[in-house]
């Protein structure tokens, strides 16, 4: 019974979190009804025996990955956006495919997954991070090896989308001064060495 | 004891609402974080067959380590990528940024 509780109160804040991220205007609360759904998720992760995964999720999805939206949203000045209308027909296609997925995965839920399926009894070394470790370096060596060069590849990409273009555009800009001050200088004229040296 | 398909239902719902985001979103910020949302309905779905079906192996917890190292590459770049259109379009309104369009 307690189980089931606790199960209905966090699924309901994950979902309404979900729900009000939506349908926010600001992008910043957006993100922070985001770090709700990520922590009642982590407290679901909980009760399923991993604690692992739940403060895994804690520290990477609400704390580290959430910061670097606010970050970006801040740095961009994008917590609100203009009204601009131009797909109108956008909003309600998205709501029309979006139920008939969920539709369809609950219909197959209901009609195709074995509900004989039931809690067995937890081991006593239960998903500990010695043992998905142990797991990531032997069975799944491969793909994690494989993981850690997609993060490699995601880093450099990173670093290099938002690179400054300094050099060129520091060179444009100086040409573009140096033209401006050549053709107002003849008529005027810099009458002190300190606005010339402001003028260049 | 909770059935097995009630996380399934939670997940599929967290799923949907993160597909509703990533169609219906005007902000590219917010589409990224729809896309978050699916990422983790996913991270349930793995986390709950994992706990109902093999609870003895741990391949469902070490493949949810792997989507975290997935989901924070693709914020990474998804989040390069925004900073990047904005230098030059200066807008983050992903119908503004249309430069294909013909």
């Amino acid at each position: 019974m307690s189980a089931l509780i606790f199960f209905f109160t966090f699924a309901l804040i994950a979902v309404g979190a979900a729900v009000g991220m939506l349908f926010s205007r600001n992008a910043i609360y957006a993100a922070l009804l985001l770090i709700v759904n990520f922590a009642s998720v982590a407290f679901l992760y909980l009760s399923l025996g991993a604690p692992f995964i739940a403060l895994a999720q804690v520290t990477v999805y609400a704390g580290a990955i959430m910061v670097l939206f606010l970050f970006v949203i801040m740095l961009l000045g994008a917590e609100r956006l203009p009204p601009s209308q131009e797909l109108p027909w956008q909003r309600p296609l998205g709501i029309v495919l979006a139920f008939l997925l969920l539709i369809e995965a609950v219909y197959g839920i209901v009609f195709r997954v074995n509900s004989a399926a039931t809690l067995s009894l937890p081991v006593v070394e239960f998903a500990t991070p010695a043992e998905i470790g142990s797991a990531l370096f032997s069975t799944y060596l491969l793909p994690f090896e494989i993981t850690s060069v997609l993060l490699l590849v995601a880093v450099v990409g990173a670093i290099v989308l938002t690179r400054a273009e300094g050099g060129a555009r520091r060179r444009a800009l100086v040409s573009q001064i140096t033209q401006a001050v050549a053709t107002e200088v003849p008529e005027h004229k810099a009458e002190t060495p300190e606005e010339e040296k402001e003028l260049v | 004891m909770i059935p097995l398909s009630w996380y399934l239902v939670f997940s599929a719902a967290l799923f949907s609402i993160g597909l509703f985001g990533v169609l219906a979103r005007k902000n590219a910020i917010a589409i990224l974080m729809g896309v978050e949302l699916m990422l983790n309905a996913v991270n349930i779905n793995l986390i709950a067959f994992w706990r109902y079906l093999t609870p003895t192996q741990v391949a469902g917890p070490a493949f949810v380590t792997m989507v975290f190292a997935t989901a924070a590459a693709e914020v990474a770049v998804g989040l390069a990528l925004i900073i990047s259109a904005y230098r030059r379009r200066n807008t983050v309104t992903a119908d503004e940024i249309d430069l294909l369009k013909g």
